[in-house]
C-alpha cells in the first residue's frame, strides 16, 4: 500500500483520528510502511544510511556557507595587493568546471552499474571519476602554486585569505573524496557488492555530487562574478 | 550476491515505498539511469556554458549580469539535485526535502546576514579621511 501522505504523517493521522484503533476497518488496515513501527519495522538500513549522510552533507554545506560569507565580506579588503580580477584565469576555470562536471556524471554512471551488479563497469567509471577529479586537483594546485610564486599568498591580504580558504576547502574535500574513491575501488575489488560496500558507494556518490554543487557556487561567485564586478 | 543483500533488495522493492533516501535509485533498468544522468549532464553543461558566455560577453545589459549568473547557478544546483541526487517532490522524499529546506535556511541566514551586517558596519565605521587624503582630493 502506498500512503498518499508521507509515512510519518499517515501514521500520526491514524493515531490522532482513531487512537484506540476502534474505527471502521481499523483492524484490517496494514501498518504504514516506512513509519518505523508496526509490522513493517523501521526503515531499511539503506534509507537510514543515505538519510544520515544527507544530513552530514547539509551540515557540510552550512560550513561552506560560512566560508562563502567570509569571502563575500572580505572581497574588497585587498590591502593594496592583487584584486580578484588579477588572479582569475578564465581558461583554467573552464577546464576545472568541465573536469568536475564530467566526473560527477561518470560517478553517477558507476552507481548505475553498481545497481546492475556490474563490477567491471562500476570499477571503470570509478577510476575515470578519480582521474577527472585528480586532473581538477592538479589544475587547482598549479593555480595556487602560480599565485604563490607571484607573491599572492594567503598572508598577503584578507581577501586572499578568504579566497584561498574557500577554494582550498573545496579542493581539500575533493582530495579526501579521491582518497575515499581509491578505498572504494579496492573494497569493491576485494569484497564485491556486499550490503556494507553498497552503502559506502551510495554515500560516496552523494558526497561527490554535493562537491560539484559547491563548485557551481564557487565558479559563479568567486570566479565569474569576480571577473566582472569591479 | 549474498543473501543479506538480496534480502535488502526485496525489502526495498516491496515494503518501503513510503520512504526514500537521497541518491538511492528506485528500481529501474540501468539504461533508465544512464539516460537520466545524460539529461542531467547536458542540462548542467548548457547552464555552465551560458554562465561563462554571459560573463565573457555583453549579450545582456551589464548591471544585470550578476543577477543572471546567480539565477543560472541556482538553476544548475536544481539540475544537480534532481538528476544526480534524485531529490523529488514525491511524498517519499518529504524528509529529504525538509532537511534540505532547513539547510538552505541556515545558509541564507549566514551568507545574507553576514553581508548585510558587515556592509552596514563598513559604512558606519568608515574612517574619516586623513589630512593627506584631503589634500590629494583637492588637487
Amino acid at each position: 500500500m502506498i500512503p498518499e501522505f508521507p509515512a510519518s504523517v499517515e501514521a500520526l493521522r491514524r493515531r490522532l483520528e482513531d487512537p484506540h484503533a476502534l474505527g471502521h476497518g481499523a483492524h484490517e488496515r496494514k501498518a504504514v510502511p516506512g513509519a518505523g513501527h508496526g509490522e513493517t519495522g523501521p526503515a531499511v538500513k539503506r534509507i537510514i544510511v543515505g538519510y544520515g549522510f544527507w544530513i552530514f552533507l547539509l551540515s557540510d554545506i552550512v560550513m561552506f556557507s560560512c566560508f562563502f560569507a567570509t569571502f563575500a565580506v572580505l572581497r574588497n579588503a585587498t590591502a593594496g595587493g592583487p584584486t580578484i580580477r588579477d588572479i582569475v584565469e578564465p581558461g583554467r576555470v573552464i577546464a576545472e568546471t568541465t573536469f568536475l562536471l564530467l566526473s560527477s556524471f561518470t560517478c553517477g554512471l558507476s552507481f548505475a552499474a553498481t545497481y546492475a551488479r556490474n563490477k567491471m563497469w562500476t570499477q571503470i567509471f570509478l577510476v575515470v571519476t578519480g582521474l577527472l577529479g585528480a586532473a581538477f586537483i592538479v589544475l587547482e594546485a598549479t593555480e595556487f602554486a602560480g599565485l604563490a610564486a607571484e607573491g599572492a599568498t594567503p598572508q598577503r591580504s584578507a581577501f586572499l585569505t578568504g579566497f584561498f580558504s574557500l577554494v582550498g576547502l573545496h579542493g581539500l574535500h575533493v582530495s579526501v573524496g579521491l582518497l575515499w574513491l581509491g578505498t572504494m575501488v579496492a573494497q569493491v575489488q576485494a569484497k564485491g557488492f556486499q550490503e556494507t560496500i553498497f552503502h559506502r558507494l551510495l554515500c560516496f556518490n552523494l558526497f561527490w555530487h554535493a562537491l560539484d554543487i559547491v563548485w557551481v557556487a564557487i565558479f559563479t561567485i568567486v570566479y565569474l562574478l569576480g571577473a566582472i564586478v569591479p | 550476491m549474498s543473501d543479506t543483500e538480496h534480502g535488502a533488495d526485496q525489502a526495498y522493492a516491496h515494503g518501503y515505498e513510503g520512504d526514500h533516501a537521497p541518491g538511492v535509485l528506485p528500481e529501474e533498468s540501468a539504461g533508465h539511469w544512464i539516460r537520466n544522468y545524460l539529461i542531467g549532464l547536458v542540462l548542467a553543461a548548457l547552464l555552465t556554458a551560458m554562465s561563462f558566455v554571459l560573463a565573457a560577453t555583453h549579450l545582456v545589459w551589464g548591471p544585470s549580469i550578476p543577477v543572471a549568473l546567480i539565477v543560472l547557478a541556482i538553476a544548475q544546483m536544481g539540475v544537480h539535485l534532481v538528476f544526480f541526487l534524485h531529490i523529488t517532490t514525491g511524498p517519499d522524499n518529504t524528509n529529504n526535502v525538509l532537511a534540505l529546506a532547513f539547510g538552505l535556511l541556515i545558509v541564507f541566514l549566514i551568507v545574507g546576514g553576514s553581508i548585510w551586517i558587515m556592509g552596514h558596519l563598513a559604512e558606519r565605521t568608515m574612517a574619516p579621511p586623513t589630512m593627506s587624503q584631503i589634500m590629494q582630493m583637492q588637487q
